[in-house]
């Protein structure tokens, strides 16, 4: 089978994010570059299911240059193409995106046949917009769902599942489809030092992203306001306990 | 969340390896109300300790940092946190065999075990190693892995439990405040954080990458710059998981890739010194709640670790599978040479500084400036490398750690000549006689800055008039950075004159009522002599060590200059500021000012038989008539102002190369004229430009001279140094009651010349010993170690051409600084048989000091 | 014109965050309409109404028979060419999102997703979440119907009573819609959800190990809530990703959250902020968790949960 999985290039943080002076990106002087964490689970499971079941992946990123780095690093834990859209700003609007996207995959088909399965994930870790995937998948006509903790090859359909408050949704989805996957489907793997730096032979390939921009346009990033809590101490170790129990008690959780 | 107390005794910023362990050594000290504060949260506040290999190869060619390293190993043992796994250095070129010799003599200098392994050898201990690109290895059975966070905190934790210290950690400090004292340098008061205001006696910075923007706020500066080391924690691996230690096999060093593995349980931890040096600005590295890790453990960047990668799995081919689980790039400490900064800044008062050390080395010199502190000089050993006096200003600027760090990070596993000179940051001080030197050929080494010239090529055309003592060295290793010229400059100054550039010493001149006064409590010798004379005189500690080492000269009743090395400049410049002001605050502002004029004067030294007749020739006093330099008119250790050439100059008759002959000191401005009058005049004796090859090597250890940071260190006395006069001035100074409590005892060792009596090494050549603490050996092989723990070890070597032999300079216990003793010293994991002739500061070469004095 | 609200159910369940959607669409406009798919939402309407929605358009078709994002996103870009409403909202669910984003492609419109202020206009200003709520955006929305939805937890739900008035809106939807229908579903055991509890016991790093969560597990279980977890805890395998708060996990809003040896990396931190009140229990007062929470003990977690535990069992058979 082909699968093709989309990823996204976005800072590693830690537990502030500062926003550069301009206030049109985040800081990223000493931060690491990554792949949103749903995307690093998507990228596994495309590698795992071509594991099982043969075949070839491919990983492709719209955006700068850099992102070169989250191609091979896809690659270093085993797909086996990357395709970049090269764009000279951090991200386009959702709708551009997907449209760039949507041009790229019908020439790499046209080129190389047709993705039996686009994985992408279910957001990104920025900017969150919640759409990429599904906007490409409309595109395609090919039928989407988002949310996928579970994939299984199944004839001619993926049987994918999906976490809801009531319990476990099986879709049934005839290929070729979309998919967004969730963190959870599987931990994925660290690249091994040869998968390293074998990777750094992997040839990028590269097409040119066409898009219209979108009616979304980012203005500036703002800092979400701080939760100032004044803390109350409840006490220290063991000894705390009655007044934590107090504490249920007021909440009504002591039933 | 808790307010910090309104005053302290103490505080100490940065919970790391240092400041836990400098806080547990001072509360044993007796140091009680202190304060230790870091800006993150325990017991990892995020710095380089938290991210630390932590492993300790213990062998270090450098005596200050080896007896640091060890005493630090010992304390980590003493924890019981210390897991020995031993470790092996492994070599991929054939001139690392060769340092590995000089390590195994290093290792048996300090009573370290040792052993050269074969590639099958090591293989044997580490079956996953690929011996066959390997030439062989040196392996330390004694290396270790320890508990940095582990053993901070206990010390920590130690002094909490003792009730004189409390710990506030996610405490930012905002300012260091200094209060103004008259007649002196501003004093530390009080630090300020989020948590509130801490008024304090003493402040320590021990807060490794980040020591300089903490001394800045201050007012001071800690010379360092945090630098990228890329780690890779890489598995699991099988055989290591299968082994399920922590630490079942040794680790590797893999040094001619700079690189190390250290098993981690079921990993390994893939470590280099190769890349390129990345440097970082404190103020750049991100706060902790900005860092995806810790504000230390920065983002890998792969480009610069992957050739690394490839080698590493050119020595262990299973770690080509392994997956990489956690890799950074890790900040520590660098500074310009390397060493560790340590002591009381040069800029405030009571602001200490504890920074650019490693794990290794993290208990050892937490208690030596706990001893500092404590004592107002460490007793353990001496800091004279690491001390942050030794820095020069233009040593403390960005351009030149930068630079310095730049050259020298790779060179953390490479293989350092005693000798080596620095590429960087050069020409940053030249004396007048440069362009002279120049065009004569000068190859110039670097003294803190200065360009001194070592030899000349313009004295080539000498080697064949001294050819017996000009031979080339068969060597490399021992031919590097020197050259048989400077043996022909020698012979050619002890037959008629040379000249040498002295300029980089430093004169500081003592002026006012009481400026004698002073000096008598800071030197240990009479200063109380007639204008027009001088003295020579140690400094001790109140430990009765040494501490400097200089010549003054009394140019007026009230006035006296002193000169001193430029290597020692910026210590003795720190230790008589202090003492000053100590003497001001009792005896009254304006009893004595200190003024430093080094940079107002250059100096040409100008010696040999016909010294004094080069000098006959040019020098006059004011009414243009001859002055008398005569032995007579001019005796020994006379200073006397006088014109040379129509050039105002201070002469003074004295020598470190044993012949007659002055140092002339005029104002930097009248410098060329002064060396051209010189030259010229000196032309009818066939005068030479002579290289400090001959000054500071050949020539003063014909005489035996002393040198402060090789012979004399604080570790010593003046009387095993064999420097004690017969009678002991009445006038008090600091170290008197150790100086005479050590007149009275047997000394534990004594201060000794030595001679080769072969050089000839196992294959058939002669070696030349580089004076880089080279043990000397009993002749069944022993170590020699003094009474009070002190090794014998050469602390300089050089060649003695007017005695035709090749000397050293070593402490030797009583029993064995006997003239005539036979002993052994070992040189590149050989030995060679030596004979002690001088066991006393009286000269091997004219021995009556005839030469100086007639 | 009118904004129209999408309506989220599970199988004529409805969901709380709608009308969350429902508050924030009368604070843009006086006039709301609300739009329900499948005859199992029917007798949402009266509910609906009381929220807010002076009409409940009402759709049904077989392919509705379950939620299917494609099948749902296609009803609401039919609806908005029937009813032509100024704007559409939803609930910043993940069926929220999802559904919106099916309609945006669908209609060629832009979709701004997790919304927290919406400043109406011919262009409209908007302030929504990024990094799961640890950095906003201030961005604009240029489009002839504006499609947003609005962040979970961000507005809160009032009573408002409309009309409510159903009225039937017929669409044409193919068969092949079906092809995203959920096809089947295993049931979770009844009980409270991590989304939903009213208490959850989450255990970070600090527990140390899958089997040391137990204790939280006892705790929990006494006071009818359920046990959740930090990433650190997912990555190490002790426990399941379903367990998981935080940005890529589940977002939470308990009564109460009793975050436990948790430091409060920025990940974990926007899956708990909407909790009510947090409880840190941690052995570092300076931790992150510990800063941001309304109560906290400083303690050892196996020392003082178990504490609780018993203090309970005694309060409770006293």
């Amino acid at each position: 089978m082909k699968v093709l999985v989309c990823v996204k290039r976005v800072p590693a943080p830690g537990a502030k994010i500062n926003i550069a002076a301009d206030g049109q990106a985040v800081d990223t002087a000493y931060l690491a570059f990554t792949t949103s964490p749903h995307e690093e689970c998507a990228v596994e499971a495309a590698v795992q299911l071509v594991e099982q079941h043969g075949g070839e992946s491919t990983v492709l990123t719209l955006g700068p240059a850099e992102a070169d780095e989250q191609l091979r690093y896809a690659a270093s834990i085993g797909v086996n193409k990357a395709v970049l859209l090269p764009i000279d700003v951090a991200d386009w609007d959702p709708q551009r995106t997907a449209a760039a996207i949507t041009g790229a995959i019908r020439d790499l088909e046209s080129a190389g046949g047709a993705f039996d399965l686009i994985l992408f994930g279910n957001e990104s870790a920025d900017s969150g917009n919640f759409q990429v995937g599904v906007r490409v998948s409309h595109a395609l006509d090919r039928p989407m769902v988002n949310g996928i903790k579970g994939i299984e090859l199944q004839g001619d359909s993926v049987r994918a599942k999906r976490e809801s408050e009531a319990g476990i949704e099986v879709y049934s989805v005839p290929t070729p489809c979309v998919l967004g996957v969730k963190e959870g489907i599987n931990l994925p793997r660290y690249p091994t030092l040869k998968g390293r730096l074998a990777s750094k032979k992997v040839e990028v390939g590269q097409v040119v992203p066409q898009g219209e921009a979108g009616g979304q346009q980012m203005v500036m990033l703002l800092q979400a306001a701080e939760q100032v809590s004044q803390t109350i101490m409840l006490g220290t170790g063991p000894e705390a306990a009655p007044a934590v129990v107090d504490l249920l008690e007021e909440l009504g959780l002591l039933k | 969340m808790s307010e910090v107390p309104a005053k302290a005794k103490v505080v100490v910023i940065g919970a790391g390896i240092v400041g836990n362990c400098l806080v547990g050594h001072l509360a044993q000290m007796g140091w009680t109300d202190m304060v230790l504060i870091d800006k993150g949260p325990l017991p990892n506040p995020g710095g380089s300790t938290g991210h630390a290999s932590n492993f300790i190869f213990p062998t270090d060619h450098n005596k200050e940092m080896a007896f640091l390293t060890v005493d630090s190993q010992n304390q980590y043992i003493a924890h019981g946190l210390n897991n020995t796994c031993g470790g092996i250095e492994v070599a991929r070129e054939p001139q690392r065999l060769e340092e590995f010799k000089r390590r195994m003599t290093s290792a048996k200098a300090w009573g370290i075990d040792a052993s050269l392994v074969t590639p099958a050898e090591i293989k044997e201990m580490v079956p996953f190693i690929n011996e066959e690109i390997l030439l062989g290895g040196y392996y330390t059975p004694s290396v270790s892995v320890v508990d940095s966070l582990a053993t901070g905190t206990k010390m920590r934790e130690s002094a909490v439990a003792a009730g004189v210290l409390q710990v506030f950690a996610n405490t930012e400090v905002f300012d260091i405040e200094t209060e103004d004292v008259p007649g002196g340098l501003p004093r530390v008061s009080a630090v300020l954080t989020d948590k509130g205001r801490i008024e304090a006696d003493h402040v320590v910075i021990a807060c490794g990458v980040w020591s300089p923007r903490i001394a800045a706020m201050a007012g001071a500066n800690i010379p360092l710059t945090p630098a990228v080391h890329q780690m890779a924690d890489v598995g699991p691996i099988d055989v290591l998981v299968e082994s399920n230690k922590e630490l079942a096999y040794p680790i590797i060093r893999d040094m001619d890739t700079f690189c190390y593995e250290r098993q981690s349980a079921g990993s390994m931890e893939v470590g280099s010194y190769a890349h390129r040096a990345i440097l970082m600005r404190p103020d750049d590295i991100p706060s902790n709640e900005a860092s995806a890790l810790t504000p230390t453990e920065l983002p890998l960047t792969y480009d610069d670790f992957d050739p690394q990668m490839e080698q590493a799995i050119e020595l262990m081919e299973m770690l080509g599978d392994a997956e990489i689980k956690y890799a950074i790039n890790g900040l520590l400490s660098l500074t310009p040479d390397a060493n560790p900064v340590l002591g009381e800044t040069v800029e405030v008062r009571n602001l200490w500084s504890a920074a650019a050390v490693w794990i290794k080395e993290g208990p050892g010199i937490a208690q030596l400036v706990a001893e500092w502190m404590t004592y107002g000089y460490p007793h353990m050993c001496d800091p004279h490398g690491s001390d942050i006096a030794r820095f020069y200003p233009h040593e403390k600027t960005e351009w030149h750690i930068n630079a310095r760090c730049n050259e020298h990070f790779n060179k953390t596993y490479g293989i350092v000549h005693p000798r080596e000179q620095w590429g960087s940051q050069r020409g940053m001080r030249r004396s007048p006689f440069y362009l002279r030197e120049e065009a004569l050929g000068a190859t110039f080494f670097d003294a803190r800055g200065w360009e001194r010239p070592q030899w000349y090529s313009s004295n080539e055309k000498l080697m064949a008039k001294f050819a017996d003592a000009c031979q080339p060295r068969t060597h490399e290793w021992d031919a590097r950075w020197w050259n048989p010229v400077t043996n022909a400059e020698h012979l050619q100054m002890r037959e008629s004159v040379g000249m040498v550039d002295l300029t980089a010493f430093n004169e500081f001149d003592f002026e006012g009522p009481k400026a004698m006064e002073f000096l008598q409590w800071v030197c240990v010798n009479n200063v109380d002599v007639a204008v027009g004379r001088s003295v020579y005189t140690p400094l001790l500690t109140e430990h009765g060590g040494f501490r400097g080492d200089l010549t003054i000269q009394r140019l007026g009743q009230h006035h006296y200059r002193v000169i001193t090395g430029a290597f020692d400049g910026g210590r003795d410049n720190y230790w008589f500021n202090k003492c000053l002001e100590q003497f001001n605050a009792q005896q009254g502002l304006g009893s004595c000012t200190f003024t430093d004029r080094s940079q107002a004067y250059c100096t040409i030294g100008v010696w040999g038989p016909n010294a004094a007749a080069t000098m006959a020739k040019i020098t006059t006093d004011h009414t243009t008539a001859a002055y008398d330099v005569s032995q007579d008119g001019f005796p020994y250790g006379a200073v006397r102002e006088v014109i040379i050439n129509g050039v105002p100059c201070t002469m003074f008759r004295i020598s470190y190369v044993g012949e007659n002959g002055w140092e002339i000191y005029t104002r930097m401005e009248h410098g060329l004229q002064l060396w051209d009058a010189i030259w010229a005049a000196g032309q009818e004796f066939e005068i030479i430009p002579v290289g400090i090859g001959v000054y500071a090597v050949t020539g003063r250890i014909e005489k035996g001279y002393r040198l402060m940071g090789a012979e004399l260190e604080s570790e010593y006395s003046p009387v095993e140094a064999g420097l004690a006069r017969p009678k002991v001035k009445s006038a008090d100074f600091i170290g008197k009651a150790s100086y005479l409590k050590a007149r009275e005892e047997t000394p534990a060792a004594v201060m000794c010349t030595l001679s080769m009596d072969s050089q000839r090494c196992a294959d058939g050549y002669d070696r030349f010993p580089t004076g880089g603490n080279e043990p000397i050996l009993t002749l069944s092989g022993d170590r020699i170690v003094d009474a009070k723990g002190r090794v014998s070890r050469v602390t300089t070597a050089g060649a003695g051409p007017s005695v035709g032999k090749y000397l050293l300079l070593a402490y030797l216990p009583p029993e064995h600084a006997v003239e005539g003793t036979k002993l052994q010293v070992m040189y590149m994991n050989e030995t060679y048989p030596v004979t002690v002739e001088r066991a006393s500061a009286t000269p091997l070469f004219d021995p009556t000091d005839a030469r100086m004095k007639s | 014109m009118s904004v129209l609200v999408v309506i989220e159910h599970d199988r004529g369940a409805l969901s709380a965050a709608s009308l969350e959607a429902l508050a924030a669409a009368r604070s843009i406009d006086a006039e709301v309409h609300a739009l329900t798919l499948g005859i199992a939402a029917d007798g949402l309407a009266a509910e609906v109404g009381a929220h807010g929605a002076a009409v409940v358009h009402q759709v049904h078709h077989d392919v509705l028979s379950d939620f299917g994002p494609e099948a749902w996103g296609e009803c609401v870009a039919q609806a908005v060419r029937a009813l032509a409403p100024s704007a559409v909202l939803a609930c910043g669910t993940e069926r929220g999102n999802e559904v919106m984003a099916q309609a945006a492609a669908r209609l060629d419109l832009p979709f701004v997703a997790n919304c927290n202020e919406i400043t109406v206009g011919e262009v409209w200003n908007i302030v929504r979440v990024r990094w799961g709520g640890s950095l906003l955006e201030q961005c604009t929305l240029d489009a002839t119907t504006k499609l947003v939805s609005v962040t979970h937890h961000q507005f809160e739900a009032a009573e408002a009573p409309a009309t409510g008035a159903a009225q039937s809106l017929s669409l044409e939807l193919t068969s092949s819609l079906a092809r995203t229908v959920v096809s089947d579903r295993v049931e979770r055991a009844a009980g409270v959800t991590l989304a939903t509890a009213p208490l959850v016991v989450g255990g970070g790093r600090g527990v140390g190990s899958a089997e040391a969560f137990a204790p939280l597990e006892e705790l929990a279980g006494l006071l009818g809530g359920v046990v959740g977890c930090s990433r650190a805890v997912t990555n190490n395998g002790w426990r399941n990703h379903t367990d998981q708060v935080g940005q890529t996990g589940t977002r939470i809003a308990p009564d109460l959250y009793m975050a436990c040896g948790i430091s409060g990396a920025i990940q974990h931190w926007v899956g708990a902020m909407a909790s009510k009140k947090i409880l840190a229990i941690n052995l570092d007062t300076e931790a992150n968790m510990v800063t941001k929470a309304d109560y906290a003990v400083i303690g050892d977690l196996h020392k003082v949960i178990p504490a609780i535990t018993a203090e309970i069992q005694r309060r409770k058979s006293a």
